[in-house]
């Protein structure tokens, strides 16, 4: 079986479009509010902020910032982790401890391979899945 | 060099400038009176990306469901279209405008349905042993909920998108995390009943598989082993699943034995099982408390119920905690060291709410798959 699901497309290109052109003009606005060129051509700040250009390309600039950060977070969201699933084999004789991945007919109490210490039964005790807990 | 200032009274009176501000103007009035059209759109385009993930899921269901039966049961056709008609099964429940009786109805429909799940698959898979064909049956189940979580939704995503009624789209979207984290439950079940592997909800049974370690054992109805054993100076009949397929058996029907056959002479019956945790607990936690600790649709709750009624037999419970999630996807490596605990917890309730040389009953609930005994 395939671990691997293919990803769903969830970022629209004409949404993308629209955060951009968003991000565009914001910058323009900015632009215009904060920055002047003397007559030498030179780029400086302005000594008199345009208050209402720098409110349009500010909030223009965050909110396709934003929008742009939640659909990637989306994406990233979509992969599937799968955990794997452990399988211990406990000698009934000695002790001995085999730690080693699920393989399809393993089963909790099947008697496993003879133990390579002592030849004597061993049998599976756990099959278990470790998970990372996310906080 | 003076610091520059900020001017709040008109702003700039360049072409740019008043095409901004129009811009501006225009984007409140859009979103004035077409806030909920746009806002219906994000929704339903939220919808999509879960559909087309829940789409994903139920082919990979109905494909495992198929390479399993092709892989085990070596079937002399195509079994596909037997797997697409499975998927589409459905069971009607019984009338409920007279209550009286319905367990038994409701017992009848259970018992059919099973019947008819078994056969189908030995059609399916004419040469899949005992535990495979369990297992099978399992894996066409969980196929069976994939195709109908995407079905569900599908069917109110295409409603919405009719109707254009935000009511109705928001509840699904409401929804819509929930039923995406069962359905991502259900294709971790995938796996884990494809393979045979134990599952989150096999709590229960692990405990009695454990208890029962070293002593014989029979088989009692219905699909269900017990074994007597000392414990804590106490004669103790446990009771689980068979195992190792995936099964539930009827251990309504099994205590119901057990109890006839000691002529109610019972002091005790304590049930273990795995239970649903409220977030922010951890999972493998363990609680005692009293009643007939069982899920499922109710009839085998009842006839405990019924039984020890009737003999006057006091019930405890012992609920290994997990999530939704964790009781149908491969058994946490916390569920699986809570065993110990939960039979530590056994033995007090043991020593506490019975005398030396009773007869108990220590039922391990759940579906046994990948737990042997």
């Amino acid at each position: 079986m395939s671990n691997e699901v293919e990803k769903p497309r969830r970022i629209s290109y004409l949404l993308l479009t629209i955060i951009i052109v968003t991000l565009a003009v914001s910058a323009v606005a900015l632009s215009l509010a904060l920055i002047d060129v003397d007559a030498q051509g030179n780029i400086v700040l302005k000594q008199n902020i345009d208050g209402s250009l720098l409110l349009i390309g500010g909030s223009g600039f965050i909110v396709s910032a934003y929008m742009l950060l939640q659909t990637r977070r989306r994406t990233m969201r979509l992969e599937i982790k799968e955990h794997p699933v452990i399988t211990t084999i406990v000698c009934q004789k000695c002790g001995f401890k085999n730690v080693r991945d699920f393989q399809r007919g393993d089963y909790i109490y099947k008697e496993a391979e003879p133990c390579p210490k002592c030849n004597e039964k061993t049998s599976v005790t756990s099959i278990y899945r470790e998970v990372e807990e996310k906080h | 060099m003076l610091p520059p200032q900020i001017n709040l009274d008109g702003g700039d009176n360049s072409l740019i400038g008043w095409i901004l501000q129009i811009a501006w103007l225009l984007f409140f009035v859009v979103f004035m009176f077409y806030g909920n059209r746009i806002q219906l759109y994000v929704m339903l385009r939220e919808i999509e990306g879960s559909m087309s993930r829940l789409k994903i899921f139920r082919d990979e269901g109905r494909k495992n469901a198929i390479q399993t039966i092709e892989e085990l049961g070596k079937p002399k056709g195509d079994p596909t279209a037997r797997v697409d008609q499975f998927l589409e099964y459905f069971a009607l429940p019984p009338q409920s405008m007279d209550p009286a009786g319905i367990v038994w109805k409701l017992e009848h429909l259970l018992d059919v349905m099973d019947e008819r799940f078994k056969d189908e698959v030995k059609i399916m898979a004419p040469a899949a042993d005992m535990t495979q064909t369990r297992n099978i049956e399992l894996t066409l189940e969980v196929a069976l909920d994939l195709n109908y979580f995407y079905k569900v939704v599908r069917h109110f995503y295409i409603l919405g998108k009719k109707t254009l009624s935000l009511y109705v789209i928001m509840q699904l979207q409401m929804v819509l995390p929930l039923i995406m984290r069962m359905a991502e439950a259900y294709r971790s079940a995938l796996k884990a009943v494809t393979l045979g592997q134990p599952i989150g909800d096999g709590a229960g049974a692990l405990v009695a598989a454990k208890l029962m370690q070293g002593y014989e054992k029979r088989k009692i109805p219905k699909d269900c082993v017990v074994a007597t054993v000392p414990f804590e100076g106490r004669t103790a009949h446990i009771i689980k699943a068979e195992g190792p397929g995936g099964n539930v058996g009827k251990p309504g029907d099994a205590i119901k034995q057990i109890i006839e056959e000691n002529e109610g002479k019972i002091a005790n019956i304590i049930m273990i099982d795995a239970g649903e945790k409220y977030e922010g607990e951890e999972p493998g936690e363990v609680a005692e408390g009293i009643g007939v600790a069982i899920g499922g649709p109710g009839v085998d709750q009842f006839k405990i119920e019924e039984t020890t009624l009737k003999y006057k037999i006091p019930v405890n419970a012992i609920k290994i905690k997990e999530d939704i999630g964790d009781s149908i996807s491969p058994m946490r490596k916390e569920i699986s060291d809570a065993v110990n605990t939960a039979i530590e917890r056994i033995k007090r309730v043991v020593r506490e709410r019975s005398k030396e040389g009773d007869t108990i009953i220590i039922a391990g609930i759940g579906n046994t798959i990948g737990i042997g005994q």
